[in-house]
């Protein structure tokens, strides 16, 4: 107490204490702060009232609403030149999609494998895939869509002389790859609705086989169980339905195909670039994963005579994915967000529709980017929240 | 024979070891060859390096002409050789100067030459401990930017040269090592506002830092080449290269940022709480106790960072700045030329290859030297 007062009464200046008392100088950094934020703020909002005003715009999304007056190369929903500038925006989202999911499966794919062989015994096939991963890694992305897209463009034959591939279901064409389209008849519904049931009694049945094996130590085949319930269920059904699906084949028609199922160049260039780009950090990333758990558990899982296979699937597997998946999860977020480069070789992702060709349009730049970056945003904030939900499941696992 | 015995009595004399366990054939066996599964593949790969490889070759070296004056003139030169055409080098080396200087004034481009070289030197005493009189050496690397930006601007006593005259590796190169130079501070600083006790300051840096890493840099870019205008006073304009340049930088600190508060977070609590018993202040300790050590467990992550800005750079050829990559493409524009872009790809790739590639190499010396063992 008298300590207090005497420091107080040397110092008696709240103006002084505000800058070298340690608990009030943290409040008055934070003050200012704050304040410079906020008057940075209104300083730029104003400027952009002030400059919105004086060159008569306003910040309005009603031009979302007008036609949109190009056209989109590949579309997988309803769109034409007369559909608004909203639709573009959504035909732009969902090219985005397709992209970073088939980028994410193929290059989730191409990484493990590359990942494992990089562990290999083999000194061949380890230094190739070093070789592949340290050239894939130290060349920009941008380049690596430019030059297969290049590839696919200059060195495929044209559709008059197209590569045919699988006995004619695969043209391999400069104008893009076409493949026989599955045309679907209504009583598919039957198949999707017995694969979700399938689904459904997998989830319930790996429950129960895990109470029963917890009470009475009798392990049921749930693997084969499940795989029965997810793939040979519907595919009976699928048969007994009358095969509810017709192929329909490209032709070629004049200079191009007609028909069947298109995947154009562009997006063929950025999905392989992308995926290839991407495997080759997802290759170290499970190299270090794998890398991570110390011989030991293998060996402690073997004295206590569990098989290699369970070893595998319960003692290793799920101790590396706890270091894989959060570097994992953000190079999936790197391909969604790397696959903003398509507007370099003019694949329509949502950059080039809304944030491109409409903003160009419109010159509507302010309400363009806003949605360009919130829809971003909202990608990666999902992801996030993905992550905090995994890191905290994998904490309780943790002791 | 009376040669010495080497062994004792009653045991077997020391055998050299078989020679398929030891030299190339052991090592083939071992390495290639130990089972099954390792026969297969190494066949597999050695036929897909038959694939890959020889035509690769021939078309890098082999069939490649170096030296002539036009598209045509390479496919005739090939041709006169009894080859198909391969990579049409001449293209790279008549329009060589353009690749490195963009359109920098030709009477003006001793400066950039001379803005390398001081650039290096100023590299040596940051890069190297043992160099002579380093403590000097860092006060020159501290103002070699400044002379630098001198150097290549112009302004007094120099001929001015405008940005939009910047281009091709040295773009990269200003654009690079600015966003490195510049995002380290900021991304410390930024990390340690993210694990500051103040909250306000707290949210300040976690938004800022989510917002940044949350978009694609592309979109940044856009942004800063269509609408910052619009949040600046009215009749102010902004040099494009300036809002590229402070884009790139604050990005890459959000990263830097992250990849540092890896590095703090691994840190055991007891350091802090060591200085802080030592009577040390906040700055005090961060810089004697804390951060040397996070941010030398952070190198290999931060210079990933680094790696990515570097490579990113070739981005700025979306929103109309030269990179090398728009050099190559304008040169393309010559008649003469067409249809050679494979050629400045792979050039292109060489460099960012080489400069990223000596990067990383750095990386590792640099652990290996920071390595105590704790």
């Amino acid at each position: 107490m008298a300590a207090t007062e005497t420091s107080s009464s040397s110092n008696p200046s709240l103006f002084y204490r505000l800058f070298f008392d340690k608990e009030l100088r943290s409040v008055t950094i934070q003050v200012i702060t704050m304040a410079l934020i906020f008057a940075f703020f209104f300083f730029i909002v104003n400027n952009a009232i002030t400059n919105l005003e004086a060159i008569g715009k306003g910040y309005s999304f009603s031009f979302l609403w007008d036609a949109s007056n190009y056209d989109i190369n590949q579309t997988l929903i309803e769109y034409n030149s007369r559909s608004p500038h909203w639709r573009a925006a959504v035909v732009g989202l969902i090219n985005t999609l397709l992209v970073a999911v088939a980028g994410i499966i193929l290059s989730t794919i191409v990484g493990f494998l590359l990942g494992v062989l990089r562990l290999s015994s083999n000194w061949l096939i380890n230094r190739v895939v070093y070789v592949y991963i340290e050239y894939v890694r130290n060349v920009p992305v941008l380049l690596h869509i430019l030059l297969v897209h290049g590839i696919v463009v200059n060195t495929l034959p044209i559709p008059k002389n197209a590569m045919m591939a699988f006995d004619g279901t695969l043209f391999l064409t400069n104008r893009g790859f076409y493949t026989p389209k599955p045309l679907f008849e209504p009583a598919m519904w039957a198949v999707l609705i017995a694969f979700v049931i399938g689904v459904g009694f997998t989830i319930w049945f790996k429950g129960y086989a895990k109470k029963v094996q917890d009470a009475t130590g009798k392990i049921y085949p749930v693997l084969w169980i499940s795989l029965g319930a997810i793939l040979l269920f519907p595919i009976i059904v699928f048969f007994l339905a009358g095969v509810p699906l017709t192929l329909e084949y490209p032709e070629l028609k004049g200079f191009n195909f007609k028909g069947g199922l298109v995947l154009r160049p562009e997006f063929v260039a950025l999905w392989l670039a992308l995926s290839l780009y991407t495997a080759a950090f997802i290759a170290e990333i499970v190299r270090a994963g794998i890398q991570a758990i110390s011989h030991g558990q293998t060996e402690a899982a073997f004295a206590l005579g569990i098989k290699p296979s369970r070893t595998m699937s319960l003692v290793i597997i799920p101790q590396a994915l706890r270091v894989i998946i959060p570097p994992l999860s953000s190079q999936y977020l790197n391909i969604t967000k790397n696959s903003s480069l398509a507007i370099a070789i003019g694949y329509m992702d949502i950059v080039a529709t809304i944030g491109g060709i409409s903003l160009n349009q419109t010159g509507r730049e302010m309400e363009c980017m806003t949605i360009v970056l919130a829809i971003y945003l909202a990608f990666s904030l999902m992801i996030s929240a993905f992550m905090n939900w995994y890191n905290k499941r994998m904490k309780l696992v943790e002791r | 024979m009376s040669t010495e015995r080497s062994h004792a009595v009653g045991e077997h004399p020391e055998l050299p070891p078989p020679s398929t366990e030891v030299g190339i054939i052991g090592w083939v066996r071992h390495n290639l060859l130990s089972s099954t599964t390792n026969i297969v593949i190494t066949v597999l790969t050695i036929y897909f390096l038959y694939v890959i490889i020889p035509p690769m070759l021939n078309w890098i070296i082999f069939d490649a002409v170096f030296s002539a004056d036009s598209r045509d003139d390479c496919r005739a030169i090939a041709k006169a050789a009894g080859h198909e055409m391969g990579a049409c080098w001449a293209f790279i080396g008549k329009r060589f100067e353009i690749f490195v200087y963009g359109f920098y004034p030709v009477e003006e481009r001793w400066r950039i030459n001379l803005s390398f070289i001081l650039m290096l030197a100023a590299l040596v005493p940051v890069l190297f401990d043992h160099v002579p009189n380093r403590k000097q050496g860092l006060w020159f690397s501290l103002a070699a930017p400044f002379i630098i930006g001198w150097l290549l601007l112009g302004g007094m006593g120099l001929e001015p040269v405008p940005t939009d005259k910047f281009g091709g590796f040295m773009l990269t190169l200003v654009i690079g090592v600015t966003g490195i130079v510049g995002s380290l501070p900021i991304g410390i600083a930024l990390a340690l506002g993210r694990q500051s006790h103040m909250p306000a300051l707290r949210m300040v840096c976690v938004a800022f830092i989510e917002f940044i890493r949350g978009v694609p840099l592309i979109t940044l870019l856009f942004v800063a080449s269509t609408m910052l205008n619009y949040f600046l006073p009215p009749g102010t304009t902004f040099d494009l290269l300036l809002r590229v340049l402070i884009m790139v930088t604050l990005f890459s600190a959000a990263y830097i940022a992250e990849v540092i508060r890896g590095g703090l977070q691994a840190l055991p609590k007891g350091q802090i709480e060591a200085a802080d018993s030592m009577g040390l202040k906040y700055w005090q300790s961060m810089r004697l106790i804390i951060l040397p050590q996070a941010l030398k467990i952070s190198i290999p992550g931060i210079v990933n960072t680094f790696i990515g800005l570097y490579k990113d750079t070739t981005l700025v050829i979306i929103i109309g700045l030269f990179d090398p990559l728009c050099m190559g493409r304008a040169s393309l524009a010559d008649t003469k030329w067409q249809g050679l872009s494979t050629e400045i790809y792979v050039f292109v790739a060489i460099f960012f290859f080489v400069s990223c590639f000596s990067m990383a190499r750095y990386s590792l010396y640099l652990e290996k030297k920071l390595y105590t063992g704790h």
